[in-house]
């Protein structure tokens, strides 16, 4: 975990955010063909997650007592559910769960975490031991059985997984904040700033925030994924989205209910799953490789 | 040496106080009302008061605090409200089967994982590294859960080879029962392994004494063997003990689907039953669980690695 603290000689920090981000898409594309592909597939399940309405055939939550339990057909292509559901249609649906999630729980994570690791290795002394040790301890916890523990206090849904999930990653994003942190404080151009009257708000926004970004980013692609498997892992054991909206998670525990009926829930939901997290994990390690080319394996 | 495992252990105590108090103020101060939670909205007043009364929610939050602390040490959880069991029945009867589980899972795990780890770094940039690979790229894409689910439909329902739900009587009906749950569990935990195992006899095979090894003329088997992977195991078994936990949440849904008793299985019933002693027990067990764990990899890093003293 040396590498995750990164420490330049000189404030090199992201001067223009958009070629920034040019110069990471074109890292990723040129590094390998199938990373190229992973990205395809994860820009079509975004659009599919936002054009849900448009793209799915039925309604994901309409029921029809006429059509249970019904094997792959033309007219519903993975069938539908024990209680008439299309299940491609609640698949395509689950997608807008999974994503909200999976990306806003991650990003207001790296904020909290990135902001409590920023001061607590920039000031020091009791807040910073007071963090450290919380964030000693939250980390011995596997984050799915921390959302459990928290779920099990907090009643189901979206806003008690968005708690059990920042819960278990800001810890994350502090730790890797406060060690670059630490060790940016004592670089020559932070000194000199110290020096130059600058004042504590300015230091750690101009000069110690842009170099400790990367790592950040790092982190925070890798997390997503994360974040998703643990959303539809929730979901599945009746403690995150609440049925009848569609999860992935919850539509491989409803298949799962009707074990007799057709297997094509559970097939399709997580191969979903699957494919997403894997593109996610692909796209993640090259954004690592670009940003943080010493961790290359 | 006993003198850092004994400061190991004692720094324990603190950490398990602090695990206590944050499960306390999770489970206490956030909002919603317990009793109207368990008794629902159309409970009377005096049902409120007296389910209030029988788990202790009238009294003082610090002596509420206490009795959490006093119960949580002793174990003592009280009644279950749904079954006609005290609490510490309820654990001790499913524990056994989480630990059997999640020991059957690693064991698994690790047959699978040291043998693809070990030929992928020997054979590094053939075709069985790329496998490895691949093999391990899925294992951390594929929830623990959907590969369960895939294996008990594929192998007990449609083919009938294993048991569809329990947890079995008897040493071999067990292992009949435990074989696709501890299946499922151990291949994700053989995708991670298996990559720590490649990189962690890499780096070895760089070493200056694995060198001296063969030019002596060591047959490579035994400079792979006897010098390399000696000592690639320790980053190995640090992994093996982290997977523990992430094998152990992961039982919770492993569990659910094969309908095996177990601690996981007994939270999740609980708390859709809101049987609220049990899912404040539940919770106190896998609390003390990843403090024990994580204890007992301490111990056993200053065991292997004597220069690694109590800090």
């Amino acid at each position: 975990m040396a590498s995750d603290v990164a420490v330049p000689i000189a404030n090199r920090g992201w001067d223009r955010a958009e070629q920034s981000v040019l110069w990471l898409l074109w890292g990723i594309i040129r590094r390998q063909p199938f990373t190229l592909a992973c990205l395809v597939v994860l820009i079509a399940i975004v659009l599919v997650a936002i054009f849900a309405g448009q793209i799915a055939p039925y309604d994901p939550v309409a029921q029809s007592i006429l059509s249970v339990n019904q094997l792959p057909s033309a007219k519903h292509w993975l069938g539908t559910d024990q209680l008439g559901r299309d299940v491609l249609s609640r698949i395509i649906f689950g997608a807008r769960a999974s994503l909200v999630l999976g990306v806003s729980a991650p990003v207001l994570a790296a904020l909290i975490g990135t902001f409590l690791g920023l001061v607590g290795g920039y000031f020091g002394g009791w807040p910073d031991r007071a963090i450290g040790r919380v964030i000693d301890l939250l980390l011995a916890f596997p984050a799915l059985l921390l959302g459990i523990i928290v779920a099990a206090a907090l009643s189901s849904g979206f806003w008690s997984m968005l708690t059990v999930l920042i819960i278990a990653f800001a810890p994350r994003f502090a730790r890797i904040a406060r060690a670059s942190t630490l060790a940016l404080r004592q670089a020559p151009f932070v000194e000199a700033a110290i020096a130059a009257g600058l004042g504590h708000g300015v230091i750690l926004h101009r000069h110690i925030l842009p170099n400790i970004i990367g790592p950040i980013v790092v982190v925070l692609t890798l997390w997503i994924a994360t974040a998703i498997r643990l959303e539809a892992t929730l979901s599945f054991l009746g403690l995150g989205t609440r049925p009848p909206q569609p999860s992935w998670g919850n539509i491989i525990r409803d298949g799962l209910n009707a074990m007799f009926g057709s297997p094509w829930p559970i097939i399709g939901a997580g191969l979903a799953i699957t494919v997403t997290v894997l593109a996610m994990n692909m796209v993640g390690d090259a954004v690592r490789d670009v940003l943080d080319p010493d961790t290359r394996e | 040496m006993w003198r850092t495992v004994g400061l190991r252990v004692l720094d324990a105590v603190p950490t398990m106080w602090l695990v206590l108090t944050l499960v306390f103020v999770t489970m206490r101060m956030l909002p919603g009302d317990p009793a109207i939670a368990v008794l629902g909205e159309k409970a009377t007043i005096e049902q409120l008061n007296q389910f209030r009364e029988r788990i202790g929610l009238n009294l003082p939050l610090w002596l509420q605090y206490l009795h959490f602390l006093r119960d949580s040490v002793t174990l003592n959880f009280g009644t279950s409200f749904v079954a006609n069991f005290t609490v510490a029945q309820l654990v001790a009867l499913n524990l056994p089967y989480t630990i059997e589980l999640t020991i059957a899972a690693t064991l698994i795990g690790t047959a699978i994982s040291v043998p693809i780890g070990v030929a992928a770094a020997v054979r590094r940039g053939e075709a069985i590294d790329s496998a490895s690979r691949i093999f391990s790229l899925l294992g951390y894409a594929v929830p623990d859960f959907f590969l369960a689910a895939i294996l008990l439909v594929a192998f007990s329902l449609d083919l009938g080879w294993f048991p569809i739900n329990g947890g079995g009587e008897g040493f071999v009906d067990k292992l009949w029962h435990l074989a696709l749950p501890a299946l499922a569990l151990g291949l994700i935990k053989a995708a991670f392994i298996s990559r720590l195992t490649r990189s962690s006899l890499l780096e070895v095979l760089g070493f200056d004494y694995v060198r001296t090894a063969r030019a002596k003329g060591a047959a490579e088997t035994r400079v792979i063997y006897r010098h390399a992977l000696r000592n690639a195991l320790l980053p190995v078994v640090t992994g093996l003990g982290l997977s523990i936990l992430s094998t152990l949440s992961g039982s919770v849904a492993v569990e659910l689907i094969f309908g095996r008793p177990g601690v996981g299985s007994m939270l999740i019933g609980a708390i859709e039953a809101r049987d609220y002693p049990v899912i404040q027990a539940g919770v106190v067990v896998f609390a003390l669980f990843v403090v024990v764990v994580n204890l007992a990899m301490d111990i056993v890093y200053t065991i292997v690695d004597p220069r690694i003293g109590a800090s």
